[in-house]
């Protein structure tokens, strides 16, 4: 069970320069390595004990994978680039300002500036019975304890439980989706570009992951297209308190509006599964129609149909269907300041 | 490396919760060392088939041209069992061994499929066949030790022909009747720590120590599964067993193999449905 120790259990530490090496070393130690970005979910695991690996490759100085680069009218983000950097850099405010919203709603400014969008992608799920140690579903066991009729399950899934009910906690996740990006995967046999909505997959798939990286992939950047870019965005972040918390339900959405028709819509949805939900039948329902109260309705309505919400977290439900109305219409008042 | 996996519960008990991964392979590789085994001593080693003369002899004459061995309703069952039990092992294993997809809902359902499919061939065989036609009786155990002596080279006599199945189907049946009633009852049970339309969900049906046990049980039995059925899927395709294959399907066996490999005292012969 979680005893916080702060001191860690002895593992050989690798701080490669290269993308190369640090690719040969996962190679090399497979399922036994641990991938470290900027730790902030690395070090719970570890200074709790409950994660014990015998390698842990340090990304922290390999250059390559850091900051943020033109490509093809959008933008390749490096999976070290911190999230402050990425909420301050020009082209992603100026064209991908949903993206700086997410970025800036995750954690608090030192987390921020420690953490990188790679690793806020990347994490682990936030349940505390998973992350108190106990042999779950998704630590290799045979329960859910989240979900037992005396579970204390506020802030777990409503949608897609199987299983497990813990929830993807990334804030720059459904922003990624928005804005249809690609998530660059390498490993020693090569490279592959995955969509950033299958990146991430729910207990179904595999109930022991949140994304599609198997022990020897890396996730090295992340490209978004020009596709959105300059499109009206939405986000918003529902969380107990403002500063330093994950999201109870965030949204993001990207949408091309011809006066008051939407042309085209991209949502997204995390906090409310096990991986960010994207709302492709809201999206096809509401593409031609006017962006209008009713239309906005009909939306968050959709949205929410087949929420199985546990004893605690029924507030969810209408929380997510007033999010993705106010992504469809639209509030008077910024979402997010900064 | 074990057998059972196990871990501490909330109340720090030690209790099991599942097999270890690993004897898929186990299972697997076991399946197919039989079967590379058997088609070895099948090819070059084994002696032809002798029986004894039966009490009762038939003329050929005097029996139809197919003989009945498998009921529609019977075969039916067979099928279906059998595309369930392929469904529970792919949703099962693949998963297990990398091949990643969405496999519970497709799990259960298969279960739900294999469960009915049993109940109905319990009432089935139980009122509607010979019941006994499939579990060893005397006759057979005194041929397996005369055929047991003859493939040592020791003398005994020849063994009878067989009455409806050989003392190999039986067995079988018996070992699919153990693994088989085995996922069946432990999967209706584990189906209430999952979703269904079908239950309300209650982790706190059992105790740790027994829903471990019970998922260590349907773990055992489901990898047994992948041997035994490796290994009846190689006899389905034996030559010598087309025959018996061919009347799961159609319902139906020559007369020539049957009086080859049959004692009509033992199995009365019919005609076809």
């Amino acid at each position: 069970m979680a005893i916080i120790r702060d001191i860690m259990p002895a593992f050989e530490l690798f701080q490669p320069a290269t993308t190369e090496d640090a690719l040969g070393l996962l190679d090399r130690y497979g399922s036994q390595a641990w991938v470290l970005a900027g730790g902030l979910d690395s070090f719970d695991w570890l200074k709790d004990r409950i994660k014990r690996p015998s390698f842990v490759i340090d990304l922290s100085q390999i250059k390559e994978l850091r900051g943020v680069r033109p490509l093809d009218g959008g933008v390749e983000i490096g999976a070290m680039t911190t999230l402050t950097e990425v909420v301050r850099d020009p082209t992603i405010r100026e064209k991908f300002g949903l993206l700086a919203e997410g970025a800036e709603s995750a954690a608090s400014p030192q987390i921020r500036n420690q953490g990188t969008i790679g690793g806020n992608v990347s994490q682990d799920a936030r349940c505390w019975y998973y992350r108190g140690g106990w042999k779950c579903y998704r630590a290799g066991g045979n329960i859910c304890f989240a979900d037992t009729p005396t579970a204390i399950n506020r802030e777990h899934a409503i949608l897609g439980a199987d299983r497990c009910v813990a929830v993807n906690p990334s804030d720059s996740a459904p922003a990624l989706i928005a804005l249809d990006a690609k998530m660059v995967i390498r490993n020693s046999k090569g490279e592959r570009v995955v969509d950033a909505e299958d990146y991430f997959i729910g207990p179904g798939t595999d109930i022991t992951r949140m994304t599609v990286l198997q022990p020897g992939d890396l996730l090295t950047a992340i490209r978004i297209p020009a596709t959105w870019a300059g499109a009206h965005f939405y986000f918003e972040k529902i969380r107990d308190r403002q500063v330093w918390d994950f999201p109870l339900v965030n949204i993001a959405s990207a949408a091309v509006f011809t006066g008051d028709r939407v042309d085209r819509i991209r949502i997204a949805v995390n906090g409310v599964a096990a991986h960010p939900v994207r709302l492709k039948e809201v999206e096809a329902a509401v593409t031609g129609k006017t962006r209008d109260a009713a239309t906005a309705d009909m939306a968050g309505q959709m949205a929410v149909q087949g929420a199985q919400p546990l004893r605690y977290n029924g507030y969810k439900v209408p929380l997510m269907r007033n999010l993705v109305k106010r992504a469809i219409r639209g509030v008077e008042e910024p979402a997010w300041a900064s | 490396m074990g057998i059972v996996e196990w871990a501490k519960s909330p109340w720090g008990q030690d209790v099991p919760i599942h097999i270890f991964w690993y004897l898929i392979w186990v299972s697997a590789i076991a399946g197919l060392v039989f079967l590379v085994g058997h088609a070895i001593w099948a090819r070059y080693f084994a002696k032809p088939e002798e029986f004894a003369p039966g009490p009762v002899q038939v003329q050929a004459s005097s029996l139809p041209e197919r003989v009945a061995r498998h009921s529609l309703a019977a075969r039916m069952f067979h099928w279906v069992m059998a595309a369930s039990m392929f469904a529970l092992l792919i949703t099962a294993f693949l998963p297990k061994v990398g091949v990643k997809f969405a496999w519970v809902q497709w799990h259960w359902i298969a279960g739900i499929v294999l469960i009915a499919s049993i109940l109905f061939h319990i009432v089935h065989a139980s009122f509607f066949m010979d019941f006994w036609a499939i579990w060893p009786d005397r006759q057979d155990i005194k041929d397996a030790g005369n055929r047991l002596l003859r493939a040592l080279g020791k003398p005994a006599p020849p063994p009878r022909r067989f009455a409806k199945y050989p003392l190999e189907n039986k067995m079988y049946h018996a070992a699919i009747v153990l693994t088989g009633l085995s996922v069946a009852i432990t999967g209706f049970f584990m189906m209430f720590r999952v979703r269904t339309p079908l239950f309300t969900r209650n982790p706190y049906l059992f105790g740790d120590m027994t829903w471990g046990m019970m998922y260590v049980l349907h773990g055992l039995a489901g990898v047994g599964l992948i041997a035994l059925i490796t290994i009846h899927v190689y006899f389905a395709v034996r030559p010598e067993k087309l025959d018996i294959t061919k009347s799961m399907i159609f319902g139906t066996m020559s007369r020539e193999h049957y009086l080859e490999h049959h004692d009509p005292e033992r199995w009365v012969a019919g005609p076809a449905e």
